[in-house]
């Protein structure tokens, strides 16, 4: 069964993009993410393919500018996926390797033509420290 | 069940003498099984539909892949809409904004009709689609979103243990270089799944798509390909560019014979063809 043309389109658009992309489904399963975006999870998405929530959710840690953990409900992707509303937010990401980055991440709902919605594109914009 | 290809040009009704082998009709196909009618779009084609021939028919539906002018602007001119004995149904893709009533009444009205819907005395029923299924008579029907500018869809229709794909207007290429071969990826490759007939836009070469990215259209080349993916057993392009004439469209063909190898047949679509499954 394919994917809804409206996943496919973000995906299309994704691979044009320099900037990093993830597209997941309703439930945050990662469906895809672009070459840019592969810098920031260290991994390749044709070594990885689709993942689950539950593994790419682990890759990094994000924190707040204090570095304690931000709980999931303050990430913009995980109220997107909740409340199918766009949110914006600048935080800290912590990687395995212990590497920390500053990064601020739009996210918005994909809601098709007919009023359904299909999943959440997540786009990281690297923020340089002030 | 018997498909007749009725209307195969892309854009606009293109007739001069270098069109007449292959048509200057749009988009328009008739499938038609045990006394049940259904009209694949509704472009200039629809007047090549027989009149006397569908008085047989108590009910007739005709299917929209999306609201496009060389898509319904035969509407007007089908006379059971006039037939106040006629049961028409319209079914086309749904859109958040306007019903597909009033989306199909701009075109029924001044300046572009002196019809009006209320004008029509046939039975008129309009139903809205997306990623649906139905069923009409002994066709059971798939529609799905698939990748053209505006809500547009394409249709499986299986009947007689047979499918037949229809997606006139698609560019499932968009964005890419070649297809993805995961299908999961790939725009409308549902419908077409192992399809014994899949009749799929085929508007531009190679070399005329590099300057039409993005208009909603495949080069016949990607056609192929999608057709190879899906595990099409026959394809048929459609959606003649108006600029091309006969002479383009055989010389066309020969390139693809030439540069492409596939197993499956394929042939240009001809105004008038009628395959029997």
């Amino acid at each position: 069964m394919s994917y809804p043309i409206e996943i496919i389109l973000n995906r299309q658009l994704a691979e044009c993009l320099a900037i990093p992309v993830f597209i997941t489904d309703t439930v945050g399963n990662l469906l895809f993410y672009n070459e840019p975006a592969e810098d920031i999870l260290g991994k390749r998405y044709e070594d990885t393919g689709e993942m689950p929530v539950e593994v790419w959710g682990t890759i990094f840690k994000s924190k707040d500018e204090s570095g304690k953990l931000l709980d999931p409900e303050e990430l913009p992707l995980v109220k997107t996926l909740l409340n199918q509303l766009p949110y914006f937010k600048t935080f800290w990401i912590e990687s395995l390797q212990g590497t920390t980055e500053k990064i601020s991440v739009s996210s918005y709902p994909i809601i098709g033509r007919a009023g359904i919605f299909h999943g959440a594109v997540a786009i990281f914009w690297r923020q340089a420290d002030e | 069940m018997k498909i007749a290809l009725r209307g195969v040009r892309g854009s606009i009704p293109t007739f001069n003498p270098a069109t007449q082998v292959y048509g200057g009709n749009t988009s328009c196909i008739e499938i038609e099984k045990h006394g049940w009618l259904l009209v694949l779009d509704a472009g200039s084609g629809i007047t090549n539909l027989n009149f006397n021939e569908s008085q047989r028919f108590q009910r007739i539906d005709i299917l929209l892949t999306h609201l496009h002018m060389d898509h319904i602007q035969g509407l007007v001119f089908y006379e059971p809409f006039f037939d106040a004995t006629k049961e028409v149904h319209i079914w086309g893709p749904v859109n958040p904004t306007q019903t597909l009533r009033a989306r199909l009444g701009r075109y029924f009205a001044p300046p572009f009709s002196p019809v009006y819907f209320r004008d029509l005395t046939c039975d008129l029923h309009i139903h809205e689609i997306g990623n649906s299924s139905f069923q009409i008579g002994p066709f059971a029907i798939e529609s799905r979103f698939v990748i053209h500018p505006g809500p547009t869809v394409g249709f499986r229709i299986h009947a007689d243990n047979k499918v037949v794909t229809y997606i006139p207007d698609h560019e499932p290429a968009l964005g890419r270089g070649p297809l993805h071969h995961n299908l999961k990826w790939v725009s409308g490759s549902e419908l077409a799944l192992d399809t014994d007939l899949l009749i799929h836009d085929g508007q531009y070469t190679r070399d005329e798509y590099k300057f039409k990215v993005g208009w909603g259209h495949s080069a016949m080349e990607d056609a192929l390909e999608f057709a190879s993916i899906t595990g099409t057993k026959r394809l048929i392009l459609t959606h003649h560019d108006p600029i091309h004439t006969d002479s383009n469209l055989d010389q066309c063909y020969k390139n693809l014979k030439i540069t492409t190898h596939y197993s499956f047949p394929y042939e240009m679509a001809v105004e008038g063809t009628v395959i029997e499954m």
